[in-house]
């Protein structure tokens, strides 16, 4: 018996895992309801721990799901009184019970609801962990340093919106796909950026964070494989979890790009991230994230040939910033105008900070600055540099190796 | 608004450390401080005596009384503060995570109960 439920309950959680986000789109697609669909799924799952162990695991795990929250959902409308469910919902739910039919996935649809404009870009990001993965508001606020209860209540807001306000399931017209897909891929690429800031690894959320914001770029690209933003994100991320575990030694201490061993890369991720970009790039039309993307390929072909490649580096960044105009952009870009044209050339080419609230609060801003006032024989201004630099970072690790650097200016 | 950061903490783990260990801590304080000022966001900040240095009163039936420390009724201890401005609660925390005291202890971020404001 023990041996039984703890069966159910791993398959519970294998198609949990799997098929969570099919599910939840597919049962909310129709009635616009995410938060309905995420209880009557939640009511199925805490079912299906109460059956499966006594009657067996069902063949078709998730259409038995499927059928169970289409009935606990319709419970639940009927009880609200709501007129729109109707029996018919049940009854295509039984038949792809008996046929054994694959749910059709509107997962994709589901994301671009997640991501849609009317809805706060902070939340979108959120959203889609939540509605898509299944993340619990805790974890998900852990990871975006929030509290608790105001993520949770963000999530619940933005839900009710979507109801609410109608806002759509689909896959917007051609003529708006760009723009809307843009705000998948940066809710995408935020939530990926969270969880990379755990570069020691100790935080096994923020780790797992990191691996379904690469699930959910890899389903993009999957399902839209003639967008070549959608490959571009997808290759980014590959190239920069292909290095995760290379930014810290033995002894845990932070191992800057340059000085990483290549051996400790992951080339299968790379060879995959380089096809992406590829098959990205026969479609011509340049995006942000193919730039970000080829920026990543270029550092790691220089890193590993040791050739000197930063004129084609600067023209990348070049490229970037005039799309992006982005000061984190034009941060970067200096480091590369340094390497180029020199250390003097770099310094004049970081952005101001003046009235730029967001940089003067961005660590990798006063770490460049140092290491370029440093280089063009600014001691005084670098270690003043590094010092808020160190103030600014919430990493350990980090914080020693820039305090070394410091030590080091005018030596 | 003004948040107030409270830095929880220890007090005897700073005397079992090392001469240069209480260096490094002091550094990273600096540091922190500096970010604060450099972002234009520090409003004020002090390190307070150790908490058996404490005295602590109250008046009962119109009388005062006076309880010497120390107390012992949690092991960390309030040793200092920062007072800020931000935006928000989230901007807030983001600094909160960045204060050297969450690598040793426990900071708790309070929004400040800004005059005129109603009350409920």
């Amino acid at each position: 018996m023990a041996d039984e439920h703890a069966l159910a309950h791993s398959v519970a959680e294998t198609v949990a895992r799997r098929s969570y986000g099919k599910l939840i789109a597919y049962l909310a697609a129709r009635t616009g309801d995410v938060a309905g669909a995420e209880d009557a799924l939640a009511d199925a799952f805490a079912e299906a721990l109460v059956h499966w162990p006594v009657s067996g695991c069902p063949e078709n795990a998730e259409a038995w799901l499927l059928t169970v929250a289409r009935r606990k959902g319709l419970d639940r409308a009927r009880r609200r009184q709501y007129e729109d469910t109707t029996d018919e919902d049940l009854e295509q739910a039984g038949a792809a019970l008996k046929e054994g039919a694959e749910i059709p996935d509107r997962r994709l649809a589901l994301l671009f609801a997640c991501a849609h404009p009317a809805l706060n870009p902070a939340v979108r990001a959120p959203l889609m962990l939540q509605a898509v993965m299944g993340l619990d508001a805790a974890r998900i606020a852990t990871a975006f340093l929030a509290s608790p209860a105001a993520m949770s209540k963000r999530l619940v807001r933005a839900k009710s919106k979507i109801r609410e306000a109608g806002i759509p399931f689909r896959l917007p017209e051609r003529e708006e796909l760009g723009e809307r897909l843009n705000a998948v891929l940066a809710a995408i690429y935020a939530a990926y950026t969270e969880g990379w800031a755990d570069a020691a690894g100790t935080d096994a959320f923020r780790q797992e964070l990191s691996g379904e914001a690469i699930f959910l770029a890899r389903l993009v690209a999957e399902l839209l494989p003639e967008e070549p933003e959608a490959l571009g994100l997808c290759a980014l991320l590959l190239y920069a979890e292909a290095r995760r575990g290379a930014r810290r030694d033995a002894a845990g201490e932070f191992v800057p790009f340059e000085r990483q061993e290549v051996t400790r890369w992951d080339g299968a991720m790379i060879a995959e991230a380089e096809r992406l970009l590829g098959r990205a790039g026969v479609a011509g039309r340049m995006g942000r994230y193919q730039l970000e993307a080829a920026l990543q390929s270029a550092h790691i072909a220089r890193h590993r040939a040791g050739w000197n490649n930063w004129t084609d580096v600067l023209q990348l960044y070049d490229a970037l910033l005039a799309l992006t105009a982005s000061p984190v952009v034009a941060v970067n870009r200096a480091l590369a105008v340094a390497e180029v044209e020199g250390a003097a050339a770099g310094v004049a080419a970081l952005p101001n900070p003046e009235g730029d609230a967001r940089l003067r609060t961005y660590q990798p801003y006063w770490a460049v600055r140092a290491e370029l006032l440093a280089r063009a024989g600014d001691g005084n201004g670098a270690r003043h540099a590094y010092e808020v630099a160190i103030g600014l970072e919430r990493d350990p690790a980090i914080q020693r190796f820039l305090r070394e650097k410091q030590a080091q200016v005018g030596k | 608004m003004q948040y107030l950061l409270m830095l929880y903490g220890d007090e005897s783990a700073w005397t079992r450390m090392t001469k240069e260990q209480q260096e490094q801590g002091a550094a990273a304080y600096f540091a922190y401080t500096e970010a604060l000022k450099q972002a234009g966001v520090l409003r004020g900040s002090n390190r307070l005596r150790p908490s058996q240095t404490a005295t602590r009163m109250r008046a009962e039936n119109g009388k005062t009384q006076v309880l010497d420390g120390p107390f012992a009724d949690s092991k960390e201890k309030l040793g200092g503060y920062y007072l800020i401005e931000a935006p928000d609660l989230d901007a807030a925390m983001s600094w909160t995570a960045r204060c050297p005291g969450v690598q040793h202890g426990t900071v708790e971020v309070r929004a400040i109960w800004q005059m005129g404001e109603a009350g409920y």
